[in-house]
């Protein structure tokens, strides 16, 4: 019997008040894959990231995490949330970069990796400190690990970000936009940390506006629509053969990148 | 007035007395800080609470202690507690009372603010790498908060010094009760109330300058 895939999402379901922003996704990956999100402003690529890693309630539908339910039990007929402290565990699992960085303030760069580490995986304070050296210098900030974040750049404080993310070891982890706040000639300095952690097999589900990037990472790119996937499929396939009117259209705002 | 001759040897001949009631002010101070930051820290939370009830009460707490004298709190405690037979309190840990309840709003306030203004994106950061409620408390909002209202907690602190002085009112011999009474017996009446204003006028300009260069060493945030 094959294992499990490391995540499946089923008909996922979410709707703010009244309007629907999520109408049924599906999506699943494979260990070391690289999936990427692409669509329009407000077509949910962000709702459903933030609904893997258990920020929303999915209203429907179901994700599988290594084959465990995320976030929800099934009582009989009812689903039931999950206490926080499972609800915890479960997102300790998986990593999340955002947009904004969103560093602790507080803390240095050294010391935001090492939270989780100390305070969630229970490591001891001087293995957590080797292991925020390692991660801090594989992103290139080993000379800056005493840093606070206001004293670091855009760049560095998202590379600082990912290194926190990825030294918890994850399953899974999830980019939203990652590079949209940064200034123009910061962008790169964060790909390409990406591009390294998905050569070394890191599974990784992004949403990003930088089509060549996405195009050359990804194995599968997703292009979402309003609420539900429209096609999907190698980037290939996606970015030089979109037969969805909505996909040419989305990613004629690329001018010149693509096709013609 | 014109013909007033100044006689400095009253203070020097009574300095300790000065410094020990300025020192016991200081504590006064200091002590009703501390348990009005748990009680309003406390409160803060409970004012945030999803349960209306709680809320509801601290609000009712809040204003009344920001709608009343606080002389009045510190004679209701002083002479009111008693009529109740409680009788445990001397008259400066009644006064201690009387200060804390009374920092406990100002710092509820302080605290609410401050929890209220943290980014939740803070938090978010916080929930993805799995730690639990509680520890997202201490670890992530309580610190960032702690740095935020710093500033708003060391204005408090001075306010509570210089509030000590009612103590004196209930006869607790901090420094306001106890120039009144070297005054009394020595009707040095410039030099005694001089002194006393100058010491707190000093000590409080002190206290603020330590406080700015604590905040400066945490402004780690903006
Ligand atoms: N907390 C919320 N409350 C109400 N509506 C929301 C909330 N979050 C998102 N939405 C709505 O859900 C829809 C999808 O938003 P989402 O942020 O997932 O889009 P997105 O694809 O990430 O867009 P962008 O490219 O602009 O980041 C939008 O219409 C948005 O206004
Ligand atoms: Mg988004």
């Amino acid at each position: 019997m094959s294992e499990p895939p490391l995540l499946q999402a089923t008909n996922v379901r979410k709707h703010f008040g009244k309007v629907e922003v999520l109408k049924g996704i599906d999506l699943t990956m494979r260990q070391g894959q690289v999936v990427s999100l692409i669509g329009a402003s407000g077509s949910g690529k962000t709702t459903f990231l933030r609904c893997i890693n258990l920020l929303e309630e999915h209203d429907g539908g179901e994700i599988l995490l290594d084959g465990d339910p995320i976030g929800y039990k099934l009582a009989g007929e009812t689903r039931k949330r999950l206490s926080e402290t499972k609800i915890s565990a479960q997102r300790a699992r998986m990593g999340m970069v955002f947009q904004q960085f969103n560093l602790f303030p507080h803390l240095t760069a050294a010391e935001n990796v090492m939270l989780g580490l100390v305070k969630v995986q229970g490591k001891p304070k001087a293995e957590a400190t080797d292991i925020a050296s390692h991660w801090l210098g594989r992103v290139g900030l080993g000379e800056r690990k005493d840093h606070y974040p206001y004293q670091l750049s855009g760049g560095q404080q998202q590379r600082v970000a990912i290194a926190r993310a990825v030294a918890m070891q994850p399953r899974l982890l999830l980019f939203d936009e990652v590079t949209s706040a940064l200034d123009p000639e910061l962008v790169a300095e964060v790909l390409g940390v990406m591009q390294a952690l998905a050569e070394a097999g890191m599974t990784m589900l992004l949403v990003s506006h930088e089509m060549l990037f996405v195009r050359e990472v990804s194995h599968h790119v997703v292009f979402l629509d309003q609420g539900r996937v429209a096609q999907e499929g190698r980037p290939e396939d996606v970015f030089d053969h979109p037969e969805n009117e909505r996909l040419r259209s989305f990613l004629g705002r690329f001018h010149g990148l693509f096709g013609r | 007035m014109i013909d007033y001759h100044f006689d400095w040897s009253v203070i020097t001949r009574n300095w300790d007395k000065f410094t020990d009631a300025l020192l016991l002010g200081l504590g006064l101070a200091v002590v009703s800080l501390a348990i009005g930051s748990v009680i309003g820290l406390l409160a803060a939370y409970a004012r945030l609470s999803p349960r209306k009830w709680l809320s509801y009460l601290v609000w009712a707490y809040v204003e009344f202690i920001r709608c009343t004298p606080l002389l009045l709190l510190i004679f209701f405690l002083y002479f009111g507690l008693p009529e109740f037979d409680i009788t445990v309190l001397d008259k400066s840990q009644s006064f201690v009372l009387s200060l804390s309840l009374y920092a406990g709003a100002y710092m509820c306030e302080v605290f609410r603010s401050g929890l209220a203004s943290i980014p939740k994106q803070y938090v978010e950061a916080a929930k993805a790498i799995g730690l639990r409620p509680l520890q997202r408390q201490l670890y992530v909002v309580l610190p960032v908060m702690f740095r935020i209202t710093l500033p708003a907690v060391s204005n408090n602190l001075i306010s509570l010094f210089k509030d000590t002085s009612l103590a004196a009112a209930i006869a607790v011999p901090e420094l306001t009760f106890t120039a009144r009474q070297i005054n009394a017996n020595t009707f040095r009446v410039m030099e005694v109330w001089l002194t006393a204003s100058g010491l707190y006028l000093v000590t409080a300009y002190v206290i603020a300058t330590l406080l700015r260069l604590v905040e400066r060493r945490y402004a780690a945030i903006r």
